[in-house]
Formats: structure tokens, C-alpha cells, sequence
């Protein structure tokens, strides 16, 4: 869960930077894209770089979620009769909602990749330009697309922070003063990401990106 | 005060069980929850009804054998206490009160409220101990150990093996009670020789019984009448993965 996940956040923290290319002008953000599928070149054939990248997050995102599902199912065998009444004590929404926010992170991340990597459900769909996909993806007339895509963000967000904290956790951080570390960092790793990941469709809503 | 339990009765291990509503009249505020259901139980007993069957023996908070869920919270509204040290004063005239027995497949029910915790046994039998000479006690200031790590080790030690932190658990897992031995006995210099196989044999006798996986979620600690904190589990987890990695 922890090895798989933190090779997630970094994949989130460089996708982020990547997207912010965006508010530096169209020719940026598409050379940028076209400079991913070349990346490690002239070492790395055209799109190798990329294909290794992706075989190391899908291998991470099956693994994440075969160890979730496991964790899941031991629970469920773990206590084989309800309580009639119970009460959140602890009460962390962000832990609470780890299980069914992961199933709807990835179906966001199933409609993203149709939507801005292959362009089967983008409505401009230009390989060659990514910047005009995302500018007609987050078009005020598509708002809910947009909204789809705050939601998703935004549970990102809570899932990073019981996430990055468990995960800091589970690898040995042992101290009361490194617990409080270990919660600003996971809350504030949480924040930036959002603020970074919204950014772009709001600000191709409100035109700033056009 | 006038109060209205709904009590989880259960003929025995084989019985499916059910919650069964009773009032109780006249109870003092200044009564613990065991004494309020003592009294409940000397009036079943004079109606010729079994009375309610629960665990419990010091009354005072140390033995860790009174075990219930009130409320929906394991031993009831007030942290680090136990049930038997709860007072009727937490709750109001006319209140409904829920009791349940700890739930999970490893404490499968005996009988109503009580559970047999045999696997946490297991899982000191498993690694929860020192190998040292018996005999007359050992002079005290041969084995030097710093005042931080005595302190924290002895915080630890106060886990009284309740069990609440299973019971509260989203997971079912007893992770804060293995961790708070793996952190009491490896603190100390007398824990290092098995410090290695104890916590690789200890998570397998865990694993063994039935216990779910930790999450980290922290529902354990925030019901743990002990205050066991949730620091012990990454004590647990950093053993672990030094374990692992010389193996
Ligand atoms: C609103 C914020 C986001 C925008 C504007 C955005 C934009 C993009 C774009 C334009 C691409 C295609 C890049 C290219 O082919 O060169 C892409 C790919 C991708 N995005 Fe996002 N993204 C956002 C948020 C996210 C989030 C939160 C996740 C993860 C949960 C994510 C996961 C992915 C993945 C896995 C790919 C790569 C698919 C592949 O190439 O195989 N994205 N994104
Ligand atoms: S860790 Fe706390 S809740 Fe768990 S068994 Fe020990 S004293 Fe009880
Ligand atoms: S009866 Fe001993 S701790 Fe409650």
C-alpha cells in the first residue's frame, strides 16, 4: 500500500508541474507534451520514456489496489457479525472514505485518460495539441465536466491525506513529534495538489486560459 | 435516573443473539455502569431470568476484563476509562442505552457481553516476553536505560489487554495491543535479543487469529482507556521492516 502509493504522489506532484505548464502560453504546454515522448533521448527510442512510465504506474495502481482490495476483504472477515450501534469516535472523514474514494478515483482516472490521452470523449481530441483539449474540455458550456473533475480532485485531496500520513506510518515514523510532522506534511501535500490540479480548469472556466 | 438498556443477550457461542430492551429504575448517578447492571441483574434474577452475563473483576480500571460497547463506543462515552470506572453521572435522566460485546471473529461470544480474548494470549505466547534467569532480582543499576525510553516502554506497559482497540477498529485488527508490547518490550534493553523474531512471530500469531490488517485510521487509541498511542504502531512497523530486511 505504502511503496505503491508514494510512487503515486510523486507521479501526482510531476503531473501537476506539467499541467501548470499551461499558464505559461499554448506553444509551452504542447511542447512540453511533445517533449514527454521524447524524453530520454536519442538513449530512449520516441515514446519509450513514456511507456516505461506507464508500465511503472499501472503496475503501481494494480498493486495499490490488489493490496486495498485485501485489506478490505480481511476486515470484512474480521468481524463476521454487525454492531447494531456505532459510533465514529475518531471520526477522521478523510480515513473513513479511503476504500470507496479509491474506486471513485479510478474511474476518474479511466474517463481522464479517454478524455486528454487517448481523446475518445474530448471534444476536440488533437493529438498533436493538448492545449486546445483542455481549453475545450473545461469550456463553460461543459461545466459538468468540470464539476466531474473538482469532485474527483477533491477526494484525491482527502484520500493524500489519511493516505500520505498511513503511509509515513506504515514505514516507520515512531515519534510524537514526527506524528505532528507526518500530519502537516500529509495535509499540506493534500492542499498543494488540489490547488495546483484546479487551477487549470478554473481557470479555463473563467478565461484566464483560453 | 430512569434509563432504558437494550442489551445483546446470546444463549451461547452457538446462539444467533439478539438486543433486548429493559428498564431500569431508580439509578444512583453516583453508581458505576457494572453496578447499574448488577442491579439490573438482581431484579432478573428475582423474576426467575437469567441475568446478563458479563465479563468483569478489579473494578477499578486495571485488569482490562470488563468489556462492552456502549453506545456504539468501546467502553462508552468517556476516553481512557474503562467501563467498570464509567459513572451513570455521564448520562441523563430518560436516556436509551445501547450494550453490545466487542465484535470480531478472533473474541467470538461466549455468552451476552462476554468474549473469549484467548487469541490475544496467543499472541504473547507468540513473542510477548523476555528470556532472562529467574531467580532473586537482579541488581538495578547493572542494566542502565535512558529515562526517555523507560518512560515511553512503561507507557506502553499500560495496556491492559482489553481488547477495546480491536473492538473499535474499522478493520477489526489488533494492532495497537501487539504494537504496545512490541514497543514496551523492544525500548528496553532486556527486549533485544528476541527483539527481531518477536515482532515477525508476534504479526504472524495476529495475522493467525483473525484479525484484520491496520489502516492507521487511530479509531484504537481514541477509545483505548490506556491512551496507547498510535506512535506504538510505527515502532511496530519500523521492527518489522529491520526484521524483514536481515532475513
Ligand atoms: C484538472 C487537472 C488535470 C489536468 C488538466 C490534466 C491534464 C492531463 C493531460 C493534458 C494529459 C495528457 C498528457 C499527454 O498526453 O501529454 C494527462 C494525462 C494523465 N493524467 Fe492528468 N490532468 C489532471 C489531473 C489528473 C489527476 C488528478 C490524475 C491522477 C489521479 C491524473 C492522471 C493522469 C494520467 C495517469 C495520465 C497519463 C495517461 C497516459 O499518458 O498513459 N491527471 N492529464
Ligand atoms: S491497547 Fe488499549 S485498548 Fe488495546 S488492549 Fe491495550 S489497553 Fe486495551
Ligand atoms: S473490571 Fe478490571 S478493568 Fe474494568
Amino acid at each position: 500500500m505504502a511503496v505503491t502509493g508514494v510512487l503515486l504522489v510523486l507521479f501526482l506532484v510531476v503531473h501537476m508541474l506539467g499541467n501548470l505548464k499551461i499558464f505559461v502560453g499554448a506553444a509551452a504546454f504542447d511542447h512540453y507534451a511533445h517533449w514527454l515522448r521524447d524524453l530520454g533521448s536519442p538513449l530512449l527510442p520516441h515514446t519509450w520514456y513514456l511507456w516505461i512510465q506507464r508500465a511503472v504506474l499501472t503496475f503501481a495502481v494494480v498493486g495499490h489496489i490488489w493490496a486495498a482490495t485485501s485489506l478490505a476483504l480481511r476486515a470484512k472477515a474480521a468481524r463476521p457479525v454487525k454492531y447494531a450501534h456505532r459510533a465514529k469516535v475518531q471520526g477522521s472523514y478523510a480515513a473513513r472514505t479511503m476504500r470507496w474514494g479509491g474506486v471513485i478515483i479510478l474511474l476518474f482516472v479511466i474517463y481522464h485518460i479517454l478524455d486528454l490521452t487517448t481523446g475518445n470523449l474530448n471534444p476536440v481530441a488533437d493529438k498533436a495539441h493538448p492545449y486546445a483539449n483542455v481549453v475545450a474540455d473545461f469550456a463553460p458550456g461543459r461545466w459538468y465536466v468540470t464539476l466531474f473533475y473538482t469532485l474527483a480532485i477533491l477526494s484525491i485531496g482527502f484520500h493524500l491525506r489519511h493516505g500520505i500520513f498511513s503511509a509515513l506510518r506504515t514505514l516507520g515514523q515512531q515519534t510524537e513529534k514526527g506524528q505532528r510532522r507526518n500530519r502537516a506534511i500529509a495535509l499540506g501535500v493534500a492542499v498543494v495538489l488540489c490547488a495546483g490540479y484546479l487551477s487549470v480548469p478554473f481557470a479555463v472556466l473563467t478565461g484566464l486560459v483560453s | 435516573m430512569n434509563l432504558t438498556l437494550r442489551v445483546w443477550r446470546q444463549k451461547g457461542p452457538q446462539d444467533k443473539g439478539r438486543m433486548v430492551s429493559y428498564q431500569v429504575t431508580d439509578v444512583s448517578p453516583d453508581m458505576s455502569f457494572l453496578e447499574m447492571l448488577d442491579m439490573l441483574n438482581e431484579r432478573l434474577t428475582l423474576e426467575g431470568e437469567e441475568p446478563v452475563a458479563f465479563d468483569h473483576d478489579c473494578r477499578e480500571g486495571i485488569c482490562g476484563a470488563c468489556s462492552m460497547v456502549i453506545n456504539g463506543t468501546a467502553h462508552g462515552p468517556q476516553k481512557l476509562t474503562t467501563t467498570c470506572q464509567l459513572h451513570m453521572r455521564t448520562f441523563s435522566d430518560g436516556d436509551t442505552i445501547d450494550i453490545e460485546p466487542w465484535r470480531a471473529k478472533a473474541f467470538p461470544v461466549i455468552k451476552d457481553l462476554v468474549v473469549n480474548r484467548g487469541a490475544f494470549d496467543k499472541i504473547i505466547q507468540a513473542g510477548g516476553f523476555i528470556s532472562a534467569p529467574t531467580g532473586s532480582a537482579p541488581e538495578a543499576h547493572s542494566t542502565p536505560v535512558p529515562k526517555a525510553d523507560a518512560d515511553e516502554a512503561f507507557d506502553a506497559a499500560t495496556c491492559i489487554a482489553c481488547g477495546a482497540c480491536v473492538a473499535a477498529c474499522p478493520n477489526g485488527s489488533g494492532m495497537l495491543f501487539t504494537a504496545a508490547k512490541i514497543t514496551h518490550l523492544g525500548l528496553l534493553p532486556q527486549g533485544q535479543p528476541e527483539r527481531d523474531s518477536r515482532v515477525v512471530n508476534m504479526l504472524a500469531a495476529h495475522d493467525e487469529a483473525g484479525f484484520g490488517g491496520c489502516t492507521n485510521a487511530g479509531e484504537c487509541t481514541a477509545v483505548c482507556p490506556k491512551g496507547i498511542p498510535l506512535t506504538t504502531i510505527g515502532r511496530l512497523n519500523r521492527d518489522f521492516i529491520k526484521a524483514s530486511g536481515k532475513r
